[in-house]
């Protein structure tokens, strides 16, 4: 009997996963993809410190190494049944049936799929680009960096709100990290590329962390990026591959036409599809942003509305790398009272 | 004279108070949802009209909400109401209702005013 | 003939009835434009009329339409029409096999059987006939009854509600044919005048005096008598309505947007039958109060307000479905010009913007009108430059950069002359362009330039027609591969335009498409119509929901459609592709 079966081996999944094993409790991770790490695989550097993603990812393969923690990858979670004893029965698509005293979803969330804002031209314009194409593209970077049709670009435009606080995408919620992640991408534009002209279309900036707000005064004070309050609307591509922006300047409450030879596209995050499928199959209530409903928001952000199924990342709602390891902690505690009042 | 936006003899301090709020509030009261806009722009830029003319939904809207009509029907008569504002508002505002209300609105107000001239 | 007075309920209903018609037809007729009259007086003698004649009888009397939604419904709506209109008809021929001539009294044939007690030949097969009529109606007056309780079994989800007026009427109506049967039972109980059914009844009135027969015969002439009163009053007076309804639209008189004496024509031949409440998708809203029906009512009580008016998607599936056939899209467009005429632009701007000059050695075959909506849909304008470049067509792009609205949006609004000014303008560039056909991308768009462009000689073709041209002439060539698509009509491609086939036989070069239950004329809306001016994006999205289970039933690998609009509406709601048939031509090119 496995006291606690883990979906999903990203930074949430992992540090409850390491905080149980260090509590004492027997624990499995079931991961979908072929590598544990989740998202943060594909993140260049993250904000505020700009520190390379790598460096976090590795922290965490030195500490599963160490604990020797049961990860089974290429499996993803079939059902969850929960029995009359309290125990939990987990059918998995390798065959293989967990059985189990306490369920953690850390199954994370997905990107919003910005092909859905046509009018923004992605996939349809080659300099169209999302913030995780960006992040991949910086990753991956040797030598100078061109946009996708190779040019070194001249004028970069960051979009905010993508999939976000947009009812005609069918997400209302602010995903509250792309504010931030474009001030750091910015200011990395700006960094390699230092004679591009770099613009952020913003409706509202939400530096809500430690160190954000500093690193937004640092891009206008020492990087000179160009702020405008306003939201993209439509973009038409030039016969050169560069791009034409309208956007209002709702400041200057003037129209501005924008060209620019690069365009970032800062998406939004969306619950996992694979989350929802799952809180259907075991009746976890979501809450109307469609990722899972926390028992209590100030007291209890771990428990669902499932005795025994608790929560662990950004499963609840966007979260950071900073909320995401804290909330992954709060899990082995809440996971742990849990169980020992069981016995 | 040339008009700059903005007189010298008239104060430019929004006074809350004071404000002709006949128009936004008839505009409200039969389109709740123009309640949510947060002048994020992407109507105006977006906007047939604004692409031919000087024409600015959002300030038209602020104007309005700020009981500022003496533009509002001159600016109202450039939207083409082709509703690629409808599709573009990240708030679901019924945009072309709240034109049309507008510019009923505003001919309840000018008949009303004209009728009392009249009298 | 003192005993004959019983006959004057009903000579002076019918003469009431009469003079009224007789007025409300002439002033209808009367207040027709000048054209629309000339129309009428050059079809008069015209096989037009013998074609109005056949419809006249095949709807108003047969009910075909109301068959083909429903059985039940159909009989009894016919057994009530063609019944009574076949025991006036054979209550002539009564008469006239009795006494060898039709000229008599309106009255004789209608109370035949208190008139006549002798028998004469041919008597007994005339009075089973007649028998046979008289319970035929019957059937449909039982099934009237029923219908009250239990519409459901008819077909109905939803029926009308009455005002007291009509409750009035159609309480005379229910009261004519029992009475008749009673009446005659009587008469038969006393001289064994009846046939088959009066006869049989006529056991159980072996009791009656000829007082208590006159009186079932004052109390039969009654109810026709308030019937006919109340006719014109009530809901009943779309059964002459509609008759000459028919008649002008066969004698090709259209309603125009501006009401007029036709639309009120229209308005009055609604037979409040409930069949546009069924076919609303509103209601999957929960919106109950702004069905074709109600609007009729209320533009006939003039009480309409502005939240009904204006909450309508314009989708026309009341339209298509109506069994009058009544215009009714265009009957509430007449009512929003009417409530904002005080109120609309000129567009004087329109006049200062820059010409471009016209090079008159580059005239271009094809003018391509892209649209508002299409700007917001890159994807489908791509497409369509690419097709037509690969197809090497010699087209100019009339609104690349700025380009006016087209002017149905305003239109659906009810702007009607702010409509024309915009209409006006972008004639006047499409004409100076000289390309003999203009290509659209927008169904929204293709529906004003063919209802209200006039632009001569050019050919309007959208761009599933134009593309499926192209194929045919070579110009492109596709190929096919194993994808199962679901192809969505606009409500303005399909119902608007008519358009159907044209962009089935091209998916179908691409992939299979697959049919679904409600689909070309029955198709539902996506819910994004600009028809509707105050519908909330929640009780959108509640329809588009609706409209995509449908849709999406058999698990298509692509949901393809040929308007932007829909194109957006659908995107956020789904996880299959949702793409513009332009971009699937793109994509099948060889």
């Amino acid at each position: 009997m496995i006291d606690v079966l883990i979906i999903g081996g990203g930074i949430a999944g992992l540090e409850t996963a390491c905080s149980l094993q260090d509590l004492g409790y027997e624990t499995v991770i079931v991961e979908k993809e072929k590598t544990i790490g989740g998202h943060l695989n594909d993140w260049d550097t993250l904000f505020p410190t700009h520190r390379p993603a790598s460096e976090v990812l590795e922290h965490y393969t030195e500490e599963t190494r160490k604990r020797a923690l049961t990860i089974y990858l290429n499996t993803y979670v079939i059902s969850v049944k929960k029995q009359a004893d309290g125990l939990f029965e987990v059918q998995t698509s390798r065959d293989v049936v967990f059985h189990c005293k306490s369920v953690v979803l850390a199954s994370g969330y997905q990107l919003f799929n910005a092909e859905r804002k046509e009018e923004y031209g992605y996939k349809i314009y080659d300099n169209v680009l999302t913030s995780a194409d960006l992040e991949k593209r910086l990753k991956n970077l040797q030598g100078e960096f061109t946009t996708p049709t190779g040019v070194s670009p001249k004028r970069i435009a960051f979009i905010h709100c993508v999939g976000s606080r947009d009812e005609k995408s069918g997400n209302h919620y602010c995903s509250k990290l792309c504010c931030v992640t474009a001030v750091k991408q910015a200011i990395h534009m700006k960094q390699i590329c230092p004679q591009a002209d770099v613009f952020c279309c913003y409706m509202d900036l939400r530096m809500y962390g430690p160190g954000f707000e500093e690193m937004y005064r640092e891009a206008q004070e020492k990087y000179h990026v160009q702020f405008i309050r306003g939201r993209l609307s439509e973009v038409a591509e030039n016969a050169n591959g560069s791009l034409q922006l309208k956007v209002e300047d709702t400041l200057a409450a003037r129209p501005s036409r924008l060209q620019v030879d690069m365009l970032v596209l800062m998406v939004g995050m969306e619950t996992a599809k694979s989350t929802e499928l799952f809180a259907q199959s075991c009746g976890l209530e979501c809450a109307s942003n469609r990722f899972v409903k926390t028992k209590d928001h100030h007291i209890g952000s771990n428990q669902t509305n499932v005795d025994g199924i608790f929560t662990a990342g950004a499963s609840i709602g966007p979260l950071s790398v900073f909320d995401t390891v804290n909330h992954a902690k709060s899990a082995a505690f809440a996971v742990n009272d849990y169980l020992k009042a069981m016995k | 004279m040339r008009n700059f936006g903005f007189s010298t003899t008239k104060s430019r301090t929004i006074d809350y108070e004071k404000i002709d709020n006949r128009l936004i509030r008839y505009v409200l009261e039969n389109e709740p949802t123009f309640n949510a806009c947060l002048s994020c722009g992407s109507c105006t830029a977006i906007c047939s009209a604004g692409n031919l003319t000087s024409f600015n939904i959002r300030r038209l809207s602020l104007q309005i909400r700020l009981g500022e009509l003496e533009h509002a029907h001159e600016e109202l008569d450039k939207c083409m109401l082709c509703g690629k504002c409808l599709l573009e508002c990240p708030r679901g505002i019924n945009t072309r209702n709240v034109i049309m209300l507008m510019k009923k609105g505003l001919y309840l107000i000018e008949s009303e005013s004209k009728e009392k001239n009249d009298r | 003939m003192i005993d004959n007075l019983f006959i004057l309920p009903f000579t002076l209903g019918m003469i009431t009835l009469f003079v009224i018609l007789f007025i409300k037809y002439g002033l209808w007729i009367s207040r027709l434009s000048k054209i629309d009259k000339l129309r009428i007086v050059q079809s008069l003698f015209s096989r037009r009329t013998l074609a109005a004649i056949s419809e006249s009888f095949m709807e108003g009397l047969i009910h075909r339409k109301m068959f083909r939604r429903h059985g039940l419904l159909g009989y009894m709506h016919m057994s009530l029409a063609f019944g009574w209109f076949l025991l006036i008809v054979f209550g002539h021929i009564e008469v006239f096999v009795q006494t060898g001539s039709f000229s008599t009294y309106p009255w004789i044939p209608i109370f035949f059987n208190y008139f006549n007690h002798d028998s004469f030949p041919g008597e007994r097969i005339m009075a089973n006939v007649m028998d046979f009529l008289l319970l035929f109606v019957l059937s449909g007056v039982l099934l009237a009854y029923f219908k009250r309780i239990n519409s459901k079994v008819f077909g109905i989800k939803k029926t009308t509600k009455l005002k007291p007026g009509d409750r009035f009427a159609m309480a005379s109506l229910w009261c004519i044919f029992p009475l008749r049967l009673f009446a005659e039972s009587a008469t038969a109980a006393l001289y064994g005048n009846g046939g088959f059914l009066t006869n049989t009844v006529a056991l159980c009135f072996q009791w009656v005096t000829p007082e208590v027969e006159t009186g079932l015969w004052w109390a039969y002439s009654i109810s026709l008598g308030i019937f006919f009163v109340c006719m014109p009053f009530s809901r009943y007076m779309h059964i002459l309505t509609e008759i000459l309804f028919i008649f002008l639209r066969h004698y090709g008189i259209k309603l125009k947007k501006q009401f007029n004496s036709y639309s009120r024509i229209q308005v009055y031949s609604c037979s409040r039958c409930g069949v546009c409440i069924d076919v609303c998708q509103m209601h999957i809203a929960n919106i109950s109060n702004n069905q074709s029906v109600y609007i009729l009512k209320n533009m006939r009580d003039h009480d309409l307000t502005a939240r009904k008016l204006y909450n309508c998607m314009l989708c026309g599936r009341c339209e298509s479905a109506c069994p009058v056939g009544i215009n009714l899209n265009d009957l509430r467009i007449s009512q929003r010009i009417k409530a904002s005429k005080e109120y609309n632009s000129d567009y004087a701007f329109l006049q200062t913007l820059p010409c471009e000059p016209v090079v008159e050695d580059k005239k271009p075959e094809v003018i391509y009108f892209a649209g508002c909506m299409t700007h917001m849909t890159p994807g489908i304008k791509k497409s369509v430059v690419q097709v037509l470049e690969k197809a090497g067509v010699n087209y100019q792009f009339m609104d690349k950069e700025k380009g006016a609205c087209c002017g149905r949006p305003l239109m659906l609004a009810g702007q009607y002359q702010a409509a024309q000014k915009l209409i006006e303008f972008n004639r006047e560039k499409i004409i100076e362009s000289g390309a003999t056909t203009l290509l659209v991308s927008c169904p929204i768009c293709y529906k004003v330039f063919r209802d209200d462009y006039e632009l001569g000689q050019i050919t309007i073709k959208h761009h599933s027609e134009y593309f499926l041209e192209l194929v045919e002439q070579g110009k492109i060539s596709l190929k096919k591969s194993d994808k199962s698509i679901v192809y969505h009509d606009p409500c303005e491609l399909g119902r608007g335009c008519g358009v159907y086939i044209p962009p089935r036989t091209l998916l179908s070069k691409t992939g299979t498409v697959l049919s679904t239950e409600q689909e070309k004329v029955t198709s539902l809306c996506c819910s994004g119509s600009l028809g509707d001016l105050s519908l909330s994006m929640a009780d959108r999205n509640i329809i588009k929901a609706e409209t995509l289970k449908v849709l999406l039933k058999q698990n298509p690998d692509v949901l393809a459609t040929a308007c932007p609009l829909c194109k957006k509406t659908f995107v956020k709601g789904v996880d299959i592709q949702v793409k513009d048939i332009a971009e699937i031509i793109v994509d099948a090119m060889e």
